[in-house]
């Protein structure tokens, strides 16, 4: 039976262009992509944790790199991806409680998510680097 | 669940539920953390210092380590098998993360441990 099920054809569009992403497809995208840059950078991210924490001409360096106003614009950038990862997280975490699974909540959630993301990264990045 | 096509593996299960539980931990880490930099505005070394030197965030942000390398692992597993058809090239890849994650770890607790 479920191998019949499996072997039904599906419609198909690999023209992808075609498609206009709505907004929860936008969310669902950045999710994957924040994780993966984020996973490219924790090299870099556990070093300056490292110097922060080791001796205070350390941290003093690191202070010295993180004034940089590239690095700075850098870090922001970071700490958005990594608090979009953070609420489309709980988002999908909710919806695997079947909570807002309608498409109407869905936008909305979706919407939520990237407005509170936005405010988070600021408020973090005004705390810790300006 | 009485239909299920035996394929030899598993079914994913393990991984989806660590999925989650390591993200519920890294969420609730990082509201910790929120709160903590909120509150005590670190501004010299000391401070910063002191807020890792802690007994009880030492552990909790070792468990966020933990628990972000394995999710990681998981997250970056699931992109190989998406975009990486060659077997070859995808098993190179993964073992290259594995080796990543496993060599933070180790990372992670020397920053920690000499706090």
């Amino acid at each position: 039976m479920a191998e019949i099920a499996i072997k039904k054809k599906r419609p198909k569009n690999l023209d992808l262009p075609s498609i206009r992403l709505p907004l929860p497809g936008i969310l669902s995208i950045l999710h994957r992509i924040s994780g993966a840059v984020l996973f490219l950078l924790l090299p870099v991210l556990l070093w300056l944790f490292q110097q922060s924490l080791a001796s205070p001409e350390t941290y003093a360096a690191a202070k010295a790199v993180t004034s940089n106003f590239l690095v700075k614009f850098i870090l922001f950038g970071l700490i958005w991806l990594y608090m979009h990862h953070f609420c489309a997280g709980i988002r999908y975490l909710l919806l695997d409680l079947h909570k807002g699974i309608d498409l109407e909540s869905a936008r909305l959630s979706s919407w939520i998510v990237f407005g509170v993301s936005i405010t988070l990264a600021v408020i973090v990045s005004a705390k810790v680097l300006l | 669940m009485i239909n299920r096509i035996v394929v030899g593996a598993g079914y994913g299960l393990k991984d989806w539920i660590a999925q989650r539980a390591t993200a519920l931990i890294m969420a609730v880490y990082t509201l910790i953390l929120l709160v903590t930099l909120g509150a005590l505005s670190p501004s010299s070394y000391e401070a910063w210092r002191a807020i890792f030197a802690n007994g009880f965030m030492q552990f909790m942000t070792f468990l966020f380590f933990i628990s972000l390398f394995y999710h990681v692992w998981i997250g970056m597993r699931d992109i190989w098998m998406d975009y990486v058809k060659p077997d070859g090239l995808r098993l190179m890849l993964e073992i290259a993360t594995i080796a990543a994650l496993v060599g933070y770890a180790g990372w992670a607790v020397k920053i920690l441990w000499r706090l």
